[in-house]
């Protein structure tokens, strides 16, 4: 068991352990090769997920999908924004510090 | 459980430390403050401050609650002199409760070199008087916690913030007092934790408090989101909300607070730390130090720390616990860390047996045992300048 679901409304299981790219993982009945290494508390999706869709986690949602998001994939900044706020990351950082543009 | 040999204070609060703190008024008064400090470092001084030059209600009443917090048995006070803030004021609520108390104004006092001298002087001095400090019984419904988030990842929401929500219902359901926070970090969770609260009043006050904290960190631009967050798996600020919720656990919500507010009664109760009216000072809390030092500021005894990739710091006056969330921080940073929540995940031990053990913890912390931050030194403090409005009659049902 390397993947764990939180509550069973869930459509993401949670990375227990670190894994290389080239890991075999369990969801539900199904077995996925993961495409990327990946850090322990990563998402994956565990079923196709729809463009909009809402993710759910802890039997909550935790933002909507922007894109299709097929079986065994990754679910992170890519692919699944908030509902509410952006997420500020150190690349997004670098825009939100830059100066403001003018028009010419 | 009772708890033995801690500090019986004026006011019936008791501490679980005897702290001599040794406080700035101003950011000029600090490296003569951190000077006088230096030499008792190991023994029970602590240092802590306010930077800003200019009058704060919220600043005074933060530095008033914590100089009178049961923890502190004395207060060295260092002033420029010049600054605004109401030193005389503060010198008499401290002296008010029976607490040694001593000020100096370093513009009256020959500089940098004599300030120093004589506030060593009292320090020594005040320390062998602290020594003989009358000993009492605590009861664990005495005890005050709070709980704080920092450093959290994917794992955080699934160990450590619900082996401490654990540990809460617990210490709940012996009438104590636990106390969470950082409405920022209740963004998408608010109606769930509106079902949980004792009144109907009370659930739409608490609901208010994260619309807030919403519109307050869309105008300045993100939320309570750090880059870390998102590199340990954490990519929205709904879902980190989701986990910091389970630092709850399942008890009633009793009431809400303000910093500064001492709760009167055992029971939950969330902490509303971000400012009211307009946006104005910037964020709401700069670092996870400047929301300890609020839920010590409400009469929190001992901190419960959850972190996922690896926070380190401790506090001044009130004991930091650190509960480490993901496994392979704990292997890493094991020196800094005092639970290992994330063994859950590699089938070592269960969320009940987590709870247990945090549990345990803040009895024997509260009994006297360091925490890993306290004995490696750790006593990180942060106060900034914010506005409130005082608390209504509707935030605390179980007084009316």
């Amino acid at each position: 068991m390397n993947t764990i679901r939180l509550s069973p409304l869930d459509n993401i299981v949670v990375l227990t352990q670190s894994l290389p790219s080239g890991s075999k993982v369990l969801i539900g009945d199904t077995e996925y090769v993961l495409g990327e290494t990946l850090g322990l508390g990563h998402k994956l999706a565990a079923r196709n997920l729809r463009r909009g869709e809402k993710i759910i986690k802890y039997g909550a949602p935790i933002g909507s999908a922007i894109c299709d998001i097929p079986a065994g994939s990754h679910v992170h900044l890519h692919n699944l924004k908030s509902d509410y706020l952006p997420t500020f990351t150190l690349d997004a950082g670098r825009e939100f510090h830059a100066p403001p543009k003018t028009a010419p | 459980m009772t708890i033995p040999n801690t500090y019986p204070r004026s006011d019936g609060r008791k501490g679980i430390r005897n702290t001599l703190a040794v406080v700035y008024l101003v950011e000029c008064a600090h490296h003569v403050a951190r000077e006088i400090q230096l030499p008792f470092r190991e023994n029970g001084v602590h240092l802590l401050g306010f930077g800003g030059c200019y009058p704060n209600d919220y600043s005074f009443r933060m530095l008033k609650a914590l100089c009178t917090h049961p923890n502190v048995g004395a207060v060295l006070l260092l002033s420029l002199g010049c600054e605004g803030f109401n030193r005389r004021a503060l010198l008499d609520a401290v002296r008010e409760t029976g607490r040694p108390a001593h000020l100096l104004v370093i513009q009256e006092n020959q500089g940098t070199r004599t300030t120093i001298a004589t506030g060593r002087a009292w320090a020594d001095e005040t320390l062998r008087a602290m020594a003989s400090a009358p000993r009492a019984t605590m009861l664990e419904s005495e005890i005050i916690v709070g709980t704080v988030c920092g450093g959290s990842d994917g794992t955080s929401g699934i160990t450590a913030n619900p082996g401490i929500g654990r540990a809460f219902d617990r210490l709940v359901s012996r009438g104590a007092t636990c106390i969470f926070e950082e409405t920022g970090e209740l963004i998408g969770c608010e109606q769930i934790m509106a079902s949980r609260a004792a009144t109907p009043a009370l659930a739409e006050i608490l609901t208010e408090s994260v619309s807030k904290a919403a519109l307050y960190y869309a105008t300045l631009g993100h939320g309570s989101f750090a880059p870390g967050n998102a590199d340990g798996g954490l990519t929205t600020q709904e879902e980190k909300s989701m986990g910091a919720y389970s630092k709850s656990g399942a008890s009633p919500i009793s009431g809400l607070l303000k910093p500064g507010d001492v709760p009167r009664a055992g029971g939950l109760y969330l902490l509303d730390v971000v400012p009211d009216g307009d946006v104005r000072f910037g964020f709401p809390n700069i670092n996870d130090n400047a929301e300890i030092a609020e839920l010590i500021a409400c009469g929190s005894h001992v901190i419960l720390f959850a972190t996922g990739r690896g926070s380190v710091v401790g506090s001044a006056i009130s004991p930091v616990i650190k509960v480490c969330a993901n496994p392979e921080t704990y292997r890493n940073l094991s020196e800094d860390m005092d639970v290992d929540a994330g063994r859950i995940l590699e089938g070592r031990g269960t969320l009940e047996e987590v709870g247990d053990e945090i549990h345990d913890l803040v009895i024997q912390t509260a009994a006297g045992k360091p925490t890993a931050s306290e004995s490696l030194g750790h006593q990180e403090f942060v106060l900034g300048y914010k506005t409130f409005e005082p608390i209504g009659p509707t935030c605390h049902p179980s007084y009316q």
